[in-house]
């Protein structure tokens, strides 16, 4: 298994390598810079500015320039956070994405899985019913319509919670519900569907008929075959989390990564945008390592050579 | 869906109505989606007529409505005309002696130091809370006049935005904006996603397997970070976002589409079409996708939610269509920023949006279980 690991990294290498490239060529074609004011500079302070940041070369070289200082862990100068490197900027925000975001991904597995279990145990019953109606809901409604309506109620209206800000633990709760809600509801749909097939298959019949007690064999018996689904959903729900996230960051005012993405993409700083996309993609890429890994921990009919 | 149930490609219309009547009968029996059709039939015709009939421009300004409540009593309502009226005059440089407000009809006294110009009823009929102002009578010696003017009757069922524009108005054409950009994007994805998931099922072998690796590859990617990219460096226009849009949701399209041309063309019909020496790209055309219709209609509906959710994030970060036209996600960002005095301005869309992301999954859901038995 671990030659495995080692060698999916390996694999890896060439897919971030064409997120690298791709994102690299795609902005510079793209029309604007960043140093296009309202006013325009002279045209000597807009030459000086080039050459300190290397855009009076040619295309190729700067390419070339950034995939080395990038294989070294040098992100480059920001364009616009003067004085800054990118790997600065993003280290600031970056502890702040993924506590919201891993918050938030395992209150979904948990409450997912929870709400899930619940509804297939009491299949067209009630619970089964609300279960189902919430997870429609949560599936349905995007979370840049629940995060500004959850921050209207609870912090607006009732004044319960505070509407933005981050440090301060309660300050958490609104955006990792804004931000978990979907992916909950998608968990526990998917959790529901697999435990109804549990529960009828033939290994949780025999454990019942050991007379193992109901909760037993729920627990370790159904639970292990219903949560496989919810497992491998996990890396499409990372790649939700990170695009959610630029939304709740944004409604909630959050000092995370999501919001130096939209900013400087629209401020064309080259740097900050590469290194947010190849914080996004390593991101991605290991999160799915990790998640096959855990499917072959948890299934024991899996096995990678 | 069973091959048994696909209408074989060149068998006449009868077996192939056949198909669409049980599946019409079958999601005619589901509540939710019979309601959920009724819905979009309304919202449909709402944004297609409703910004004809609306009774204000969506892009009309009305600086003294700004944020205004939802109301079903015309606006301006009666204490804020005395100030309305109060505060055009100042600009003219005369003073009010007494307002006397009727149904309709203003009726103010002015008094100057001056002779008064007749021309003062402009600044009047300048503010959007009275027309046709006229003098009424005016003193002997021309320095006391009295004025009168009809109210305007307005209507703002769904209250005004933060710049005073009629949010009924801007939450039709939204919807309006939000279904061309559902159905247009699907199309660009219905497009790429047939074409090349067929291609690749039929082709096969190596060909395939790079092809659905590349698709892997993709899937796996944050593909809405390079969406915002192509959005932001290549200018804001539709035309663009139907593009960037249908470029990441083909995805599933592509897959789906593979997954039925592999089975279709073991069949002894496209078999045939190869005996008869008909080219690759021919049997493609006529026999594998239209073979493959059922199933991607099905995916369709279900395709057109997330379009029009993709399209409305985009717009909600500031990156979608531009002011003053509007999108339900634009909407949605507006009214976030004022939930703190205009809560309304937050309700109405965000509804409105729940509203048709509900009516489209539940018909979506329907007409996949009415056409495909397999999955019920």
């Amino acid at each position: 298994m671990l030659a495995y690991a080692l060698r999916r990294l390996l694999g890896a290498i060439p897919t971030l390598f064409i997120i690298v490239t791709a994102a690299f060529f795609m902005m510079r074609i793209a029309p604007g810079g960043p140093f296009d004011q309202e006013r325009t500079l002279e045209a000597t302070v807009m030459a000086n500015l080039n050459a300190t940041f290397g855009l009076d070369r040619p295309l190729w070289q700067q390419y070339a320039m950034y995939l080395g200082n990038l294989a070294r862990g040098d992100m480059g100068p920001s364009f616009i956070y003067r004085d800054m490197r990118v790997q600065e900027i993003l280290a600031e925000g970056l502890p702040v994405s993924v506590q919201l975001g891993l918050t938030a991904l395992i209150l979904a597995l948990g409450l997912g899985t929870l709400l899930g279990c619940l509804a297939a145990l009491r299949q067209n019953h009630a619970t089964d019913y609300a279960v189902i109606a919430v997870a429609t809901f949560g599936i349905t409604v995007p979370n840049f319509v629940t995060a500004p309506v959850l921050s209207l109620v609870f912090a607006v209206l009732l004044g319960w919670l505070p509407a933005q800000g981050w440090g301060d633990p309660q300050q958490m709760i609104l955006p990792v519900i804004a931000l978990a809600l979907p992916q909950i509801a998608v968990i526990a749909r998917l959790v529901r569907g697999a435990m109804i097939e549990a529960l009828r298959s033939d290994h949780v019949r025999t454990a019942r008929a050991y007379g193992l007690p109901a909760r037993m064999v729920v627990v370790k018996h159904a639970l292990r075959a219903a949560i496989l689904p919810a497992v491998s959903y996990m890396g499409p729900a990372a790649a939700a989390l990170l695009t959610g996230s630029i939304v709740v960051e944004q409604v909630f005012n959050l000092p995370g990564i999501g919001r130096y993405f939209v900013q400087g993409a629209l401020n064309r700083d080259y740097t900050l945008v590469m290194g947010t996309v190849v914080i996004v993609a390593v991101f991605v890429v290991v999160f799915n390592l990790i998640v096959d890994l855990l499917y072959a921990v948890l299934d024991p009919r899996v096995r990678y050579e | 869906m069973s091959d048994a149930v696909l209408p074989p490609n060149d068998a006449g219309v009868a077996a192939s109505r056949s198909l669409w009547a049980t599946a019409w009968l079958r999601l005619r029996r589901n509540r939710a989606a019979k309601a959920s059709l009724v819905v979009l039939i309304f919202m449909a015709l709402a944004g297609l007529f409703g910004p004809l009939v609306a009774p204000h421009d969506y892009a009309k300004v009305y600086p003294e409505f700004v944020k205004v409540e939802p109301s079903l009593a015309p606006y301006p309502q009666a204490d804020q005309i005395e100030p309305a009226a109060e505060a055009a005059l100042r600009r003219a440089r005369v003073d009010v002696e007494a307002i006397a407000i009727s149904p309709g009809l203003v009726r103010i006294d002015i008094r100057s130091a001056r002779a008064i110009d007749p021309r003062v009823t402009r600044y009047l009929d300048r503010s959007d809370m009275f027309s046709n102002a006229r003098v009424a009578t005016t003193s002997e010696d021309g320095r006391a006049a009295t004025l009168e003017a009809d109210i305007s009757q307005l209507y703002f069922l769904a209250g005004t935005d933060a710049i005073g524009r009629d949010l009924l108005s801007r939450i039709l054409i939204s919807l309006r904006v939000s279904l061309m950009i559902g159905l247009l994007a699907t199309g660009v994805a219905l497009l790429i996603g047939v074409v090349y998931g067929a291609t690749a099922g039929f082709v096969g072998g190596r060909v395939d397997n790079v092809m659905m690796r590349v698709v892997d590859i993709l899937y796996s990617l944050p593909f809405v970070f390079f969406v915002i990219l192509l959005v932001v460096f290549f200018g804001r226009n539709i035309v663009l976002m139907f593009i960037a849009v249908g470029c990441v949701e083909w995805l599933d399209m592509a897959r789906i589409v593979r997954g039925q041309t592999l089975s279709l063309r073991r069949r002894e019909f496209v078999q045939a079409a190869e005996a008869l020496g008909v080219r690759g790209r021919d049997i493609v055309r006529r026999h594998i996708i239209p073979n493959t219709l059922g199933t991607v209609i099905i995916y369709m509906t279900l395709m057109i939610p997330r379009v029009i959710l993709l399209e409305s994030f985009l717009s909600f970060l500031g990156l979608g269509v531009q002011e003053p036209m509007t999108s339900l996600g634009v909407l949605i960002a507006e009214g976030a920023k004022n939930m703190r005095n205009a809560p309304f301005m937050l309700f109405w869309p965000a509804l409105t949006m729940t509203v048709l992301l509900f009516a489209l999954n539940f018909l979506g859901d329907g007409l996949r279980d009415a056409l495909d038995p397999k999955d019920r």
